[in-house]
């Protein structure tokens, strides 16, 4: 016996342990694929304010007085 | 005033009550699982298992299942979104059966002293079921993209959906010893307080699974709707 638990105890926490496991590893990949899909809307919206500036500034050239 | 506010966030979001029952009812399952339902006279402190495996089974068959019928709609009414439904029901189906496989291989070796049995046709079935989803992701990610794929998709995981009904009924006609049989049809062989804490955690599996596969296709989607915004600003 290890840390005195009976052969049914180790498997059964086993069993358990491989659920909780599995679970806490889809989070961490849904953690990750949150990560990116935030740092992909943050340079999104970058660039359509880089864009905006752009279109900003051309129309302060062509304006006419 | 902290529950009210839960209290009117679950009501924004379908998905955020599904999250919690699920919270609640794996919390119970536990509980009743391990401080309330007795040890099995037979199998003794092992057939614990049983409340994890059995409902982690049933669920994978109501993905593959789920994953077969939003199939099938997509083939039938042509509904946008049905295609990547099914491909993320069939991907939580995959998830679940290979935890049914390793859960069922635990309890095999307590139990019967093997970890797995070939002669055994309940649990070669299953294996069949799993390696024929599981090829699924092989079909779809060597075609490229587009209505063909989704509908070569569709008629493959129907195709599935004739094994779930085979391999759940396996044990019944194969008439073998081995594999416990609980459920017949005079109803389930086991105690009131045994059937009680399996119905929770049966609840607590699905409501997990419904749980992982909102989330699952609420980034997916999001995912295709940032690409296509990608597509509109380039």
């Amino acid at each position: 016996m290890i840390l005195g638990l009976t052969a049914a105890e180790k498997y059964v926490g086993a069993a358990y342990g491989v659920v909780f496991v599995a679970v806490l590893v889809y989070v961490l990949i849904i953690a990750l694929k949150l990560a990116r899909l935030e740092r992909e809307v943050g340079e999104l919206a970058k660039r359509v304010r880089e864009r905006q500036a752009v279109e900003a500034e051309r129309r302060e050239e062509v304006s006419v007085g | 005033m902290l529950g009210i506010l839960v209290g009117l966030r679950l009501r924004e979001n379908p998905l955020a009550i599904v999250a919690a029952l699920a919270a609640l009812l794996v919390a119970a399952a536990i509980a009743l699982i391990f401080f309330y339902v007795p040890s099995d006279a037979d199998q003794g402190f092992s057939q614990r298992i049983f409340y994890l495996h059995v409902p982690i089974a049933l669920t994978a068959y109501v993905c593959f299942g789920w994953g077969a019928w939003r199939a099938f709609v997509h083939l039938w009414k042509r509904e946008p979104g049905a295609d990547l439904e099914s491909y993320v029901a069939i991907h939580q189906g995959v998830i679940f059966g290979s935890l049914t496989l390793i859960t069922g291989s635990l309890w095999a070796k307590i139990s019967w002293g093997h970890w797995w049995l070939w002669s055994e046709s309940q649990l070669v079935l299953f294996l069949v079921l799993f390696l024929f989803y599981g090829a699924y992701f092989m079909l779809r990610y060597s075609v490229e993209p587009g209505p063909a794929r989704a509908n070569m998709c569709a008629v493959y995981a129907l195709f599935g959906a004739v094994l779930i009904p085979i391999s759940f009924l396996a044990i019944r006609l194969a008439n073998q010893l081995i594999h416990p049989v609980v459920f017949t049809l005079q109803g389930p062989q086991m105690s009131g307080s045994m059937f009680l804490t399996f119905c929770i955690s049966l609840a607590a599996m699905l409501s997990l699974a419904a749980t992982l596969y909102h989330v699952e296709l609420t980034g997916k989607r999001l995912d295709a709707h940032l690409r296509e915004l990608r597509e509109l600003v380039a």
